[in-house]
């Protein structure tokens, strides 16, 4: 996978004020055809796909998809997790800043599970974040690794807002011994 | 000779400018597994990157930390034309409204479109005093890294960081590795920052500094005021570096004594004695360096699709061929169609449909004089189109009383309101499918200035020189 997650003009992406609405935004030229209809062999568009929480992609998921927009497009689509092969750099630490946990097999593990998946797309895949491990429909485990402090962020249901909310007492003090460099409200007086 | 009764201290390790200036703002070391904690002089805040950070902080029920650290204006999505119009375009208005709601909401100080201080927030921080040295500075935008000019640690953020800092006025990260960029020498006539930096990227790549603060220094940088300094620090991140910096000098000094939020009187005094103690110790250790020669270089231009790719004016466009690395063969091949460029073919001399002069990175009021000074008394050529953007209402102001703007209207330049405008074509001005511009801002991929708009990086000079000419021209040839 190699293009954008979210396919819709980079101007009009940027020029959104909510995260929710860009739902529609998720691999937008690749679910509808260019006057709008929804492509029915598009895996997102089948009835059975409502209310997934992985999703199973290729090889550098991401690429391309720089701006947290992305990310935003797959959680509002109620994605909690990734699986690729890869993924570029940036994507994978915004997913991290923003509750979606990036998940990396192998190629042949993830060459495997794309196959059964085929066959029954209803199988279930575990993920078991504490331990690093995925269970595949065929009850075989596998190992992920996941940045540590993502892992953590995760496991304590936080995200990096609540990690630095938690060291009030930390900010408050160091407050206390270093003056604001400026104030925007109000010019300096002589 | 006598000696101290009392064996020296054991000097302290040198440190780097970015390591005294991190060190200074570390709320609490996050060890191994986690981030450092960082605490954040100023945040700086647009229309754009700021509306999910908000909604964010209304979800939680959280408050803005520090307003008074914070400070908003509009820039990327505003029109360049007559202010008094309404803004046409339906998202537009609605991100310039919802930023001021937001803004008189949290209590954080605006300025929006009428303003005195309205601008692009990198021209605005420096011009209002609020950039000063050793202070971190952070905003949801890439170009955040024109601050660092005043040894200054500043860096764009995303969305997500932008609600962090409203929130705790504080960052997580880990410390950054530092580049050494040394540019000795003399700058020959016509031969300006934007050069150097165009040349440094043309070494280095769009990944050369990556995970790294660029440090520029050597005796062409300290011979460079302090807006010359900014165009080169903003492209830091086009080098792949979140950050660069130039250590503070009675350059920087002179340009801020005096400024609004400049500090006063005995205040001033301290602060310079402080920001004196940021440069890198002598001995101080960088991860990586480079030297340029600044006597060798020439006026740069971009020929493809990101801003590692230029080269001297005069030379021919790189065969994809030639190229060892099959992913850099693609790119470039796919650059040099997207250009409309051959292989050996020089570039001096293509034909130009748009020149632009303007962007965070040469809009200020030193780039304008060059620009009128070349192009006073002469005209732009038939079929070119030339806008010329201030990048603040300041700017835009001082520009008229010196006549500059009289000299961009008499050669048949649009004189504009300002904004970002062209650099990243929000606004509606933006180049048509298959234009060439000129352009004096700092990215040139596709489509950024407009769908199918190819873009040729330049210094405002060289722009000012395919406007004349309406053909890419060395600008050394037309200097008086």
């Amino acid at each position: 996978m190699t293009e954008p997650l979210v396919t819709v003009t980079s101007a009009a992406v940027l020029k959104a004020v909510t995260r929710d609405g860009l739902a529609d935004g998720l691999f937008a030229d690749w679910r509808r055809t260019p006057d709008g209809a929804p492509r029915p062999d598009f895996p997102l568009n089948r009835p059975d796909a409502a209310g997934r929480a992985i999703l199973v992609a290729g090889q550098n998921f991401g690429c391309g998809s720089s701006r947290e927009h992305a990310v935003w497009a797959l959680v509002a689509n109620g994605f909690r997790v990734v699986i690729a092969g890869s993924f570029a750099d940036i994507f994978r630490g915004n997913a991290a800043k923003n509750g979606l946990l990036t998940l990396q097999l192998d190629e042949r593990t993830l060459a495997d599970l794309h196959e059964s998946l085929a066959a029954r797309p209803d199988a279930v895949i575990g993920v078991d974040l504490e331990h690093g491990e995925v269970t595949l429909p065929g009850g075989e485990r596998a190992g992920f690794q996941v940045d540590p402090f993502a892992r953590r962020m995760l496991l304590a249901g936080t995200d990096e807002l609540g990690y630095l909310l938690g060291h009030e007492a930390d900010i408050s003090a160091w407050e206390a011994s270093h003056p604001a460099a400026v104030a925007t409200s109000a010019a300096p007086t002589p | 000779m006598t000696h101290p009764t009392t064996a020296p201290a054991a000097p302290e390790r040198p440190r780097t400018i970015v390591e005294k200036i991190w060190d200074d703002h570390l709320v609490a070391a996050g060890g191994t597994e986690a981030p450092d904690i960082l605490a954040i002089d100023l945040h700086l805040v647009h229309e754009v990157t700021s509306p999910q950070a908000f909604d964010g902080l209304r979800a939680r029920g959280l408050r803005v930390r520090h307003p008074d650290r914070t400070i908003a204006t509009v820039d990327h999505s505003i029109p360049t034309t007559d202010r008094r119009l309404p803004i046409l375009d339906a998202a537009a208005a609605t991100q310039v409204s919802r930023l001021e709601a937001n803004c008189t909401e949290f209590g954080i100080p605006f300025h929006g479109v009428g303003s005195p201080s309205q601008g692009i927030v990198h021209v605005i921080g420096p011009e209002l005093g609020l950039t000063q040295p050793g202070m971190t500075i952070v905003c949801g935008d890439s170009h955040t890294s024109t601050h660092g000019a005043f040894g200054t640690l500043a860096f764009g953020i995303g969305t997500s960081e932008v609600e962090h800092v409203l929130a705790t006025q504080c960052l997580l990260g880990r410390r950054p590795r530092t580049f050494e960029v040394r540019v000795e020498g003399r700058l020959a006539s016509g031969v300006t920052a934007k050069d150097v930096i165009l040349a440094l990227l043309s070494r280095i790549g769009t990944a050369g500094g990556t995970g790294h603060v660029f440090e520029y220094g050597g005796s062409a940088i300290r011979g460079l005021g302090m807006e010359a300094r900014m165009t080169i620090c903003n492209m830091s991140i086009e080098g792949g570096a979140r950050a660069g910096l130039v250590a503070p000098d009675d350059t920087t000094f002179e340009y801020l004594a005096g400024r609004d939020h400049a500090p006063r009187g005995r205040a001033w005094d301290e602060a310079v004695e402080r920001w004196r103690a940021l440069p890198s110790d002598p001995g101080a250790a960088h991860d990586r360096s480079v030297t340029l020669d600044a006597s060798q270089l020439a006026p740069m231009v971009t020929y493809g699709t990101n801003p590692g790719m230029g080269f001297d004016i005069h030379g021919r466009i790189p065969d994809p061929d030639a190229l060892p690395d099959p992913s850099e063969r693609d790119g470039l091949r796919r650059a040099l169609a997207y250009m409309d460029l051959r292989p050996g073919e020089p570039i001096l001399g293509h034909a130009v449909d748009v020149v632009f002069v303007g962007s965070c990175t040469n809009s200020r009021l030193s780039d304008l004089r060059e620009a009128a000074a070349m192009l006073r008394g002469r005209r732009v050529a038939d079929g070119v189109r030339m806008l010329v953007v201030p990048g603040s209402s300041e700017v835009r102001r001082q520009a008229e009383a010196e006549g500059l703007a009289e000299v961009f209207r008499a050669a048949g330049a649009d004189w504009r309101e300002a904004g970002c405008s062209m650099c990243i074509a929000m606004n509606g001005d933006e180049l048509v499918a298959g234009q060439l511009a000129v352009s004096t801002s700092n990215r040139n991929f596709e489509g950024r200035q407009g769908r199918g708009g190819r873009t040729v990086l330049a210094s405002p000079l060289t722009a000012v020189a395919a406007a004349i000419t309406g053909r890419i021209t060395d600008p050394r040839t037309l200097l008086a």
